[in-house]
């Protein structure tokens, strides 16, 4: 009788947020149907996308792990470069559809493969370490591409860290990555439908893996290590899944993030140490541990700045503002009684 | 043949030689006490059985198999469970996931048939909720199950973590302190659990404990540790009476 309801009770959470973003995803069609959307709306749609989808890849490591990455932007530059070098490589001999799809895949494959490299040395110790290698991670990743020049010619593919002349292309020889200048002409597949799915889809692995037999060991780990082992819990495996997952998510944000772009190149801000902190601060907004909050979180976090354009100078004094009013919201007591006290659930069982 | 035979055990932290020549032989069924002053080594014991610490010397079978020196998650599949003196329970999961995470070597099913959602995943997680339910009511814990493991009252996240131990499926349970901060009702019933335990799931049970009461009440044979050695070893009665005994817990 128990055991039904618990299982009901997961599956009805998990039910509920993918309910909120195809809510949100038809509210927002049909009012770019109607035209009712400003064009800086519109712009906006993809990444709010973006920012929910790696904000809930950071959570899967900082909340259902518990281990501390400051490095999330470094797997979505792996994940944008490596899909956006596939999709210049094939835009004349593939229809754009398969080799989006193709490029969605690769790019995830390739940041959980970089995840997965990095957590194998790092994960197997206690401690804080994964901070600061993935911290160092994000930088590294970032300045190797912008000294990186690839070209393709007749006769294959050529490659130079020095710049675009020492890559010796024959005539016909085409740049496909020119250092700092990045990539140039990737084509532009995303579209917020797209991103849509992907959310939806990041939402259903990390909840299913969260509701499952190998989520339960990873929050063991998080809860307590030793006892985790005492049961017969293999430890490394478990953290090296988890955070290989969160960087192949991180990597999905990115191919949409490449795809949504003209010009994609590696710069601190869009895929350095303060673009980490910025998806850290969502998740921690949102509430760690809290799928669902990263993703609301990170929608009004991503909206306001924008919103609050005409404001100029005021605006950023605003958000920190609004930042500190959600963490108390959120974490101070006083605030959590008056939640429980006003919750809807509650005023709603108090009718009947 | 014993089910667990240590001999010659031995461990030093540096200068300090923490347990010593420690021998001990458990029968299968056996409900046996570990016993002695603070610092003494139990836990250590504890440790070194279960594989937290590497013994520097000495040998332990289990039902005829060596597991010396092996890590913590093997000695586990080979059938040793343990619960903590602190308790160490997974907080922030219920106290039903908490069984399940201890039935996590009895209950198969892949990470991709978990996030597919795959017939087999609500076949195997039927099963594991009905084996952690059947568990959890024997402990009373049953009404529980939702709540999450740090809302428990104290007595009963000490119940939980035998559950948890239990749903390993281990042919030997080691109870580190068990009755740790109960009040002697609580000490009482759980005494009873013990015993139901032992005689309801064929357990074989080593377990450390402080509190005389329990261990003249419950363990059928006991060692005494004393500055890391064996100071005594037999029947429960006789090695109470013990004049060696008596002068190590009470002083001269």
């Amino acid at each position: 009788m128990k055991k039904k309801m618990n299982l009901n009770k997961s599956t009805k959470s998990t039910l509920i947020t993918i309910g909120m973003v195809v809510v949100t995803y038809i509210v927002m069609m049909i009012l770019t149907q109607a035209g009712a959307l400003s064009s800086l709306m519109k712009g906006l749609l993809v990444p709010l996308c973006i920012y929910a989808i790696i904000a809930v890849a950071l959570n899967l490591t900082v909340g259902i792990l518990g281990e501390l990455s400051l490095g999330h932007a470094g797997f979505m530059c792996v994940g944008a470069f490596s899909s956006a070098f596939f999709s210049i490589c094939f835009k004349e001999t593939m229809a754009a559809g398969p080799r989006f799809f193709l490029a969605i895949v690769i790019g995830a494959l390739i940041s959980a493969l970089f995840g997965l490299l990095i957590g194998i040395p790092v994960l197997r110790l206690q401690g804080d370490y994964l901070a600061i290698v993935t911290l160092a991670f994000g930088e590294i990743i970032k300045n190797i591409i912008n000294v990186l020049y690839v070209g393709r010619d007749a006769n294959g593919f050529h490659f130079s860290t020095k710049d675009f002349m020492s890559l010796n292309m024959e005539a016909d020889g085409k740049i496909l990555i020119n250092g700092a200048q990045g990539i140039t002409g990737t084509p532009h597949d995303s579209n917020f439908t797209v991103g849509a799915i992907l959310l939806v889809v990041t939402l259903l692995i990390v909840l299913n893996l969260i509701n499952s037999r190998s989520g339960r060991a990873i929050m063991a780990i998080r809860d307590n290590r030793i006892a985790a082992e005492s049961v017969g819990i293999n430890i490394t495996k478990y953290k090296l899944l988890a955070f290989s997952i969160s960087a192949g998510l991180a990597g999905l944000a990115g191919v949409l993030y490449a795809h949504n772009l003209s010009i994609l190149q590696a710069q601190p801000k869009n895929f350095g140490y303060n673009m980490s902190i910025m998806i850290l601060v969502y998740v921690v907004l949102g509430g760690i541990g809290n799928i669902r909050g990263s993703v609301i979180a990170s929608v009004i976090l991503v909206l306001l700045p924008e919103l609050m354009r005409e404001l100029n100078d005021y605006r950023m004094l605003i958000y920190s503002i609004v930042l500190i009013g959600i963490m108390l919201f959120n974490w101070a007591p006083k605030a959590k009684l008056f939640r429980e006290k006003y919750s809807l659930k509650r005023l709603l069982k108090k009718d009947n | 043949m014993a089910l667990l035979d240590v001999k010659n055990l031995g461990i030093s932290f540096g200068g300090l030689r923490a347990v010593d020549k420690f021998e001990i032989k458990i029968e299968k069924g056996q409900l046996y006490g570990l016993i002695g002053p603070n610092g003494a080594g139990k836990t250590t014991v504890f440790n070194l059985l279960t594989g937290v610490y590497k013994p520097d010397d000495g040998k332990i079978e289990l039902d005829g198999k060596n597991i010396t020196g092996s890590k913590t998650i093997d000695i586990n599949k080979a059938g040793i469970a343990r619960t903590f003196q602190n308790i160490r329970l997974f907080k922030e999961l219920s106290v039903l996931d908490n069984v399940k995470v201890g039935l996590h070597n009895q209950y198969h099913y892949s990470t991709i048939e978990g996030i597919l959602r795959l017939p087999r995943y609500f076949k195997v997680e039927k099963e594991m909720n009905e084996k952690a339910m059947e568990l959890l009511k024997v402990f009373d814990l049953d009404k529980e199950a939702d709540f999450l493991a740090s809302n428990l009252p104290y007595g009963k996240q000490r119940k939980l973590e035998i559950a948890r131990a239990l749903a390993t499926n281990p042919k030997l349970l080691l109870l580190d302190e068990p009755a740790a901060g109960m009040n002697p009702n609580e000490t009482k019933e759980l005494m009873d659990t013990i015993r139901f335990v032992r005689d309801n799931f064929d357990m074989t049970i080593l377990l450390i404990e402080h509190d005389m009461k329990l261990v003249s009440g419950i363990c059928e044979e006991l060692t005494v540790l004393n500055f890391g050695q064996v100071l005594a070893q037999g029947k429960t009665a006789d090695v109470l009476n013990d004049p060696e005994v008596i002068k190590a817990y009470l002083g001269e």
